[in-house]
């Protein structure tokens, strides 16, 4: 039988929300305060959804220390405590968390081989929340 | 079609143990869970039944019966209990939260006449739930 295991991780760092393609006022009218120059944080919430077959012998859809192992060390040990706009993944993309949630989407699709990822989903403050499913 | 959710919390214990495993494999495989003294959660359970909401009432589901069918099948059943040794699912079947959203789903189905059930998730730990919608 298919379940859907969710598994919740929390992260901090900071960005600050800027393009360079729009002028300065466009940048502000934009981002609003996201825009001031030094940045901000946040304490993300990060949930992440597999699905699968639970396994008759082990009652699991995938080995929860699989999970956290993959999770802690492509995704925590890369955003938590960084400044997200130094990061490779976002050189040429604005730290939203929407594009976070697709950058982080695609990187546990591609390391985590145990169950199927279902979905990624981002809460930036206890307010917003993003989610994305790979479509 | 309307959803509705009920939210309900129980407590228990219980432990990860397959007999067909050695020690070590237990242990591999389940690590602290495997501890046969067991250990217990605090159980989160959200019920989600849907259905289209009845001209006369208003109610997708009478609440009342929901309640009754949920602390007959669930509560009395688990609630300060030991999932392995006191709920017959778990007998020869692991007790993880997977096999208990399944459980769960099991014994609220054949009861439910007026709603269709369309999700039980249970969560084990504020930061872990499951999720079963029925699916084979
Ligand atoms: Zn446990």
């Amino acid at each position: 039988m298919k379940a859907h295991l969710t598994r919740r991780y929390i992260f901090s760092a900071s960005h600050r929300l800027h393009c360079d393609e729009l002028s300065e006022a466009q940048n502000r009218e934009a981002y609003g305060k996201c825009n001031n120059p030094h940045g901000h944080g946040h304490n993300y919430a990060l949930e992440v959804t597999v699905s699968g077959q639970v396994d008759a012998k082990t009652g699991m859809v995938c080995n929860l220390a699989d999970l956290d192992g993959t999770v802690g060390g492509e995704v925590l040990n890369r955003f938590d405590h960084v400044n997200l706009n130094q990061c490779a993944e976002f050189e040429a993309m604005v730290p939203t968390t929407e594009n976070l949630s697709e950058v982080i989407f695609h990187i546990l699709k591609q390391k985590f081989k145990a169950a199927h990822l279902e979905r990624v989903r981002l809460e930036e403050t206890a307010m917003n929340s993003f989610e994305y499913c790979g479509d | 079609m309307v959803y509705l959710t009920r939210k309900c919390e129980f407590s228990a214990s219980h432990y990860y143990h397959n007999p067909e495993f050695s020690e070590e494999e237990n242990r591999r495989v389940f690590g602290k869970c495997a501890n046969l003294n067991g250990h217990g959660h605090n159980y989160t359970l959200e019920v989600t039944v849907k259905g289209e909401v009845d001209a006369k009432t208003g109610f997708v589901v009478d609440l009342k019966e929901l309640k009754e069918i949920l602390n007959c099948e669930v509560l009395d059943a688990m609630d300060h209990r030991h999932l392995n040794k006191e709920v017959p699912e778990f007998r020869d079947r692991i007790p993880t939260t997977e096999n208990l959203a399944i459980a769960i789903w099991k014994r609220l189905e054949s009861k439910l006449k007026v709603a269709q059930l369309h999700r039980v998730r249970v969560y084990e730990l504020p930061d872990l739930f499951v999720d079963f919608y029925g699916e084979s």
